[in-house]
């Protein structure tokens, strides 16, 4: 059944948006200490000085492990050992961080590659086809595929339609249909063929695939550093020189106040003050943070992308599908001409059950939920002939074996019927379904013929349904700070209906793609940055245009190479999550370098007076924890450092709690827990660590 | 009246009088930068020294100008000082030497004023009045300038123009400064600070001794002194001295004239970029950490455990008895938290506590509420830095005003925040390393060491109040704490200024639910929290070895 007024309709049909934070298809976050063990030879490797190089706060940490080791061997005792070792310890908590995040990517890189294996494709050459190897296809190439058989490459369908199973990328088992022309022509390589046959037209270039992007993207090969993490780590390398600075000169200090310290401890104050917990998370963040764009099923084409997405200012949300369930449904009954409510609920019920396109099946649940009517099975009617719809007749209906005939359709195909069984409409029904009309909804005409008389029972109100839950998460976007646009091809009475009804700040009707495109430019040249989905080919420059623009994995390629993100579920709400996520990474990295920061505090007071209350008895005074010793102190110091960043692993990968909150909320929440937290936290971790340290001989 | 309530009294009549004077002079001052007429005599003078007032200078050109102004200013106070013999009104004192030329000149220049020598006894009235005090009005407008071209930045958008230098130098001189040291130069004669060309007095003392009592223009080169946050005294008592600073009602007028300015650019900063939340944001987190001092202060003056402090009631050397402890409490928080440098008592005589509070002041990075100009550009790079860590965690790119924090601006803010500790660590740990340098130090232990950390910190943190003790007219001393004095001052201008281009070249992000507010308590708290960190985490190793070493004893 066709829905004349609605824009193209996405091949969408999610159920219920998601709630926000719902568990993820794989296992989002969930941290296995096995993880860390198998991570290990990994964490080995990246001590390669080269490589530490990217993060230049743990590089200053290897260079204090290398030094301290040559101190340990030059002048052995026990306290130096003990620091060189737990500084080496520093600096692989920080490579296991990074590696235990990108063993997660890697895991699902190698699910990846196994559908990247060799295929026969069969090329065609001016019509005739010829079996080449699937790697030796180029930009162009014209291929076909049966069913059975497996995708060669990456293409758009130009001939032909065919259910695929694309369970190799998104992991999800349906079948989907592709079909040349329109937005569901883009198959992906690696995927199967199911019925059918279809040409397809290769458009990447070999080693540049879908798959192939996917996998680098995984595996964090091709990740780059994005703006906010570099600027993070120019603060972070910053703050390691002012420390660096401060530990240096205190050494004339301590001369000039007859306390020289050995060069052991200034190296453990250096680490223990310089930002070790951030920046030995900081990547591990990143990585983490795609890979739960991943799990979501989103495959972003760079880091950048993601960080935009936390920032975003304006969405444009589609109608349909988002917004909107992807089918209008029937809201209610309205009787014509005096006949009974509950008689009309029966004909349209009768009518509906041969009709299995969603807005039939809602007549029937509604029929159901409103009226009590059980549903009817069709082996119940013996003799019936069910009418299917078709474009030709646009009616469906049964003909019961004692000539009761139901029918139900579009008003003008309806009205015909009555007519042609000798039936002469009811002028009521033209004002019911003019109304219906201009409320934006569908109607349809519900008529029967009985004894030989054709007569109108009355018309289903088919509207747009707003998805249970748009309200809220509307609002939870306002408070955000994110206005939300829904953009629809409906006339604007219809579009602001609904507008109203799901409780959007803005619409936009009518609208072709290059409004989408004007809109967009507007509200970039006011400073805002605006995400959008989208799946078509004439999409495609507004998704290159937008900051965060989604192709849909069912769309053309055209709109997957213009955005900068593709969702492999097709699911237009996901949009919102990815902005979660997007800011559930700012505030990771935000929130683990206060924390790091505020730390320092403690390990000054731990640090300090173990150092000079050999030379100032009353700097003992500072010794606020009791440490026991000046060794037991310098040392629990740089356990407890070493320590915090594996315990803040789990923290790191998972990213910080996210709710939607204003802004000002949220930085309360987080300024408690992180700075606050990261001040108290230290004193009584390195208070735990003193009592167990102070135990070992030569320390204690 | 007890000590205590005349105390608590000052306080409220200084707060008083600045809440007054904020909203007037900082509108008056935004009026000033705002104007598009020019006076008859800033147009004469844009004729003389050839400058095209309507001209609007990139951020690049802006630097250069300040720049090399400074630069001539450098050289011509440098030869002013080493040529005094030759001028008139010399009372024959001798030329400076090289290194203590170099140190007075870099030194007003960069609006520190820190004297390595005694006024009385080494200048002339010439280059007390055309050297010096034409350095406190053109240094403190040179300040004013530069956090001018900041609020430009901010506000501006899709532009590299920041103005005109010469336009905002010349306005600040004779619009603001100009007018207002002129009335108070008046109000402290009235209240008996001398102001005479006169030869030097002989008087014979009680005990029958000549003493030779030196008069001169030191109302005029008073007012200018405070108001401009320069600090550098006519006599080498400074305001202690009772030609300087009279009674109790010109040392309030004094504290009141050095924290007017630094206070009501909040006001100018909040008219300017179309929020005045912002700028009482701004002021909110001078006032905290300004009063949370002045609290520490005064209390560990008032009560301290030593044996002559509880005979005496208070701790009391080194201080004026005209003007107690609480005033001089008041006055020492004051002149420490804007980059001021007068004192009316001598720090070194501070208690452990009091003594390292007022040297945290100016570690601080004097902001609290900080020189002219410099307090104001000082805190609104501390508040990007707030912004910065702040803003990750509401999940967004941070942004100031609108403006977005990239890795551009944050590395010239890291690298603001790192300049002036630079100066002030290397510069102290070189003194404190060498036998002759330690030789200037009048106390050993950590006092000796609290003179070598207070003297760099005063010099790169540009305020040039000395904890006395230290003789620092050496070379060591004159030449490490003019280069201290000239990074603390230039490098970071050079910095603001590159950082205030960044921000114009933006287009401003619009104001949502998302944003983080910048105006409300949590981020006053947040920015004043930010401050103390970035200077205790850098600091803290060096106190504990000098002021709270001594406090602790």
């Amino acid at each position: 059944m066709s829905d004349p007024g609605s824009e193209r309709t996405h091949t969408v049909t999610t159920v219920q948006a998601p709630p926000a934070g719902s568990a993820p298809r794989v296992g989002a976050g969930l941290f296995d200490p096995r993880q860390l063990v198998a991570s290990l030879p990994d964490a080995v490797r990246k001590l390669d000085p080269r490589r530490m190089l990217k993060s230049p706060v743990m590089f200053v940490v290897e260079i204090g492990a290398v030094f301290t080791t040559v101190l340990a061997i030059t002048d052995p005792s026990t306290f130096s050992w003990w620091i060189a070792v737990w500084l080496w310890i520093t600096v692989l908590f920080a490579n296991l961080a990074e590696a235990v995040a990108e063993g997660r990517g890697r895991a699902q890189a190698a699910t990846l590659r196994a559908t990247k294996q060799e295929t026969p494709a069969r090329r065609l050459v001016d019509g005739v086809e010829q079996v080449v190897s699937s790697s030796s296809l180029t930009l162009g190439d014209l291929v076909v595929v049966e069913a059975g058989e497996v995708i060669p490459g990456d293409g758009d369908v130009v001939e032909g339609v065919a259910s695929v199973d694309e369970s190799a990328i998104t992991g999800e088992s349906a079948p989907v249909i592709r079909e040349s022309g329109g937005d569901r022509s883009a198959v992906t390589g690696g995927t199967k063929v199911l019925s059918d046959r279809i040409v397809v037209e290769i458009t990447a270039k070999p080693g540049e695939s879908f798959v192939d992007r996917m996998i680098a993207m995984v595996e964090g090969a091709s990740r780059q550093k994005t703006p906010n993490e570099i600027a993070l780590n120019v603060l972070l390398a910053s703050l390691t020189i002012i420390f660096l600075l401060a530990v240096v000169t205190l050494q004339p200090f301590a001369g000039y106040s007859g306390g020289l310290q050995s060069m052991i401890v200034l190296v453990a104050l250096l680490v223990c003050l310089i930002p070790t917990t951030i920046g030995a998370l900081l990547s591990a963040i990143g990585i983490a943070g795609m890979d739960r764009l991943v799990q979501r099923n989103v495959l972003a084409m760079s880091g950048r992308a993601v960080e935009a997405a936390g920032d975003v200012n304006v969405l444009l949300l589609d109608k349909t599908g988002t917004i909107t369930f992807g089918n209008r449904q029937a809201v209610e009954l309205l009787p014509v001409g005096g006949v009974d409510e509950a008689a009309l609920a029966d004909a349209a019920q009768l009518a509906s059950l041969a009709d299995q396109t969603p807005e039939g099946r809602s007549v029937v649940v509604l029929a159901k939920q409103r009226y009590g009517l059980r549903e009817r099975h069709t082996g119940e009617l013996p003799g019936a002939t069910f009418v299917e719809f078709t474009a030709q007749t646009r009616m469906s209906g049964v003909d019961l074996a004692d000539g009761h005939q139901v029918r139900k359709g579009a008003a003008g195909a309806v009205l015909a019927w009555v007519r042609d069984h000798g039936g002469k409409p009811d002028l009521g029904v033209d004002t019911v379904v003019d109304g219906v009309a201009a409320a934006g909804g569908t109607p349809l005409v519900v008529a029967e013929l009985r004894d030989d008389q054709a007569h109108i029972l009355g018309v289903i109100h088919l509207a747009d349904v707003v998805k249970h839950g748009m309200r809220e998460r509307f609002d939870e976007l306002r408070a955000m700070g994110i206005r939300t646009v829904m953009v629809t091809g409906d006339n604007p009475v219809t579009a602001k209906a609904i507008a109203d009804q799901a409780g959007v700040d803005d619409f936009l009707a009518e609208a072709k793609p290059e409004d989408k495109m004007a809109l967009i430019r507007r509200e970039q040249g006011g400073g805002r940055l605006v995400a959008m989905t989208g799946d078509g080919t004439n999409d495609a420059p507004a998704l290159a245009q937008a900051d965060v623009g989604v192709a849909m994995n069912t769309g053309t390629s055209a709109a997957k190479e213009a955005g900068n993100m593709v969702d492999l579920d097709s699911d237009p709400t996901k949009l919102i999550e990815i902005v979660e996520i997007g800011k559930q990474l700012l505030i990771t990295r935000g929130a683990l370098t206060t924390f790091s920061i505020a730390n320092d505090i403690a390990k000054y007071f731990a640090i300090i007076p173990a150092m000079f209350a050999v030379v100032y008895p009353q700097l003992d005074a500072l010794n606020i924890m009791r440490l026991a010793t000046p060794q037991s102190a310098i040392l629990s110091a740089v356990i407890f450092n070493a320590l915090i960043i594996v315990a803040l692993i789990p923290l790191a990968l998972r990213g910080v709690r996210y709710r939607p909150l204003s802004a000002a909320a949220m930085l309360q929440r987080n300024a408690l827990v992180y700075g606050l937290g990261g001040i108290v936290v230290p004193f009584i971790g390195i208070k735990l660590v003193d009592l167990l340290v102070s135990a070992i001989p030569g320390i204690g | 009246m007890s000590a205590t309530a005349a105390g608590l009294l000052q306080i409220v009549l200084l707060l008083v009088l600045l809440a007054v004077a904020f909203r007037p002079l900082g509108d008056h001052i935004a009026r000033v930068f705002t104007s598009t007429r020019h006076l008859a005599v800033e147009r004469a003078f844009y004729r003389i020294v050839r400058v095209d007032p309507e001209a609007d200078q990139r951020w690049s050109t802006y630097l250069l100008s300040v720049l090399g102004f400074s630069a001539v200013s450098v050289l011509l106070l440098y030869a002013i000082l080493r040529l005094q013999d030759l001028l008139p009104l010399s009372l024959g004192f001798d030329g400076m030497a090289p290194d203590l030329a170099f140190n007075t000149a870099t030194s007003f220049v960069a609006n520190t004023n820190w004297q390595s020598y005694a006024g009385e006894s080494t200048l002339g009235y010439t280059a007390q009045m055309a050297g010096l005090t034409v350095q406190n009005f053109l240094s403190a407008a040179v300040g004013l300038a530069v956090a001018i071209a900041l609020i430009r930045g901010l506000t501006r958008r899709r532009t590299d123009r920041l103005g005109n230098f010469w336009v905002d130098l010349t306005r600040a001189v004779v619009r603001v400064l100009l007018p207002i040291a002129f009335l108070f130069a008046l109000v402290l004669v009235a209240g008996g600070v001398v102001q005479n060309l006169s030869e030097p007095h002989d008087v014979t003392t009680l005990g029958g001794a000549v003493q030779s009592l030196i008069g001169g223009p030191v109302a005029s080169q008073e007012a200018i002194k405070l108001l401009g946050t320069n600090g550098g005294g006519f006599f080498n008592a400074n305001s202690a001295h009772p030609f300087e600073n009279a009674n109790a009602l010109t040392n309030l007028l004094e504290i009141f004239l050095l924290l007017v300015i630094p206070v009501a650019l909040c006001r100018t900063y909040g008219v300017l970029v179309k929020d005045k939340r912002q700028g009482y944001a701004v002021l909110a987190a001078m006032a905290v950490l300004w009063g949370a001092a002045l609290v520490a202060v005064t209390a560990a003056e008032v009560n301290h455990s030593g044996t002559v402090p509880q005979a005496a009631g208070a701790s009391l050397e080194g201080k004026e008895v005209r003007f107690d402890v609480w005033a001089s409490a008041l006055f020492a928080n004051s002149t420490t938290g804007t980059s001021t440098g007068a004192v009316n008592s001598m720090h070194a005589s501070y208690t452990g506590a009091g003594g390292g509070m007022v040297m945290l002041n100016m570690m601080l990075g004097e902001v609290s509420p900080g020189g002219v100009g410099s307090g104001l550009y000082g805190m609104v790079v501390l508040a990007i830095l707030a912004v910065f860590l702040a803003g990750l965690m509401v999940g967004r790119t941070p942004e100031y005003l609108g403006k977005k924090i990239g890795r551009y601006e944050i590395s010239l803010v890291a690298l603001y925040i790192l300049a002036m500790p630079f100066a002030l660590l290397i510069g102290a740990a070189i003194a404190s390393s060498f036998d002759t340098t330690r030789a200037s130090l009048l106390n050993e232990g950590p006092q000796g060491l609290s003179e070598i950390l207070y003297a760099f910190a005063s010099g790169a943190n540009n305020n040039g109040s000395a904890f006395a003790g230290l003789s620092a007219n050496t070379e060591y001393y004159n030449t490490a704490l003019g280069l201290a004095m000239l990074i603390g001052r230039f490098t970071t201008m050079v910095l603001v200024l590159a950082l205030a281009g960044a921000l114009a070249r933006q287009r401003p992000t619009p104001v949502t639910a998302g944003t983080l507010p910048t105006h409300r308590p949590l981020f006053v708290g947040l920015h004043s929290v930010t401050v103390i960190i970035v200077a205790g985490l850098t600091f803290f190793p060096a106190l504990a070895l000098g002021p709270i070493a001594v406090a602790l004893a």
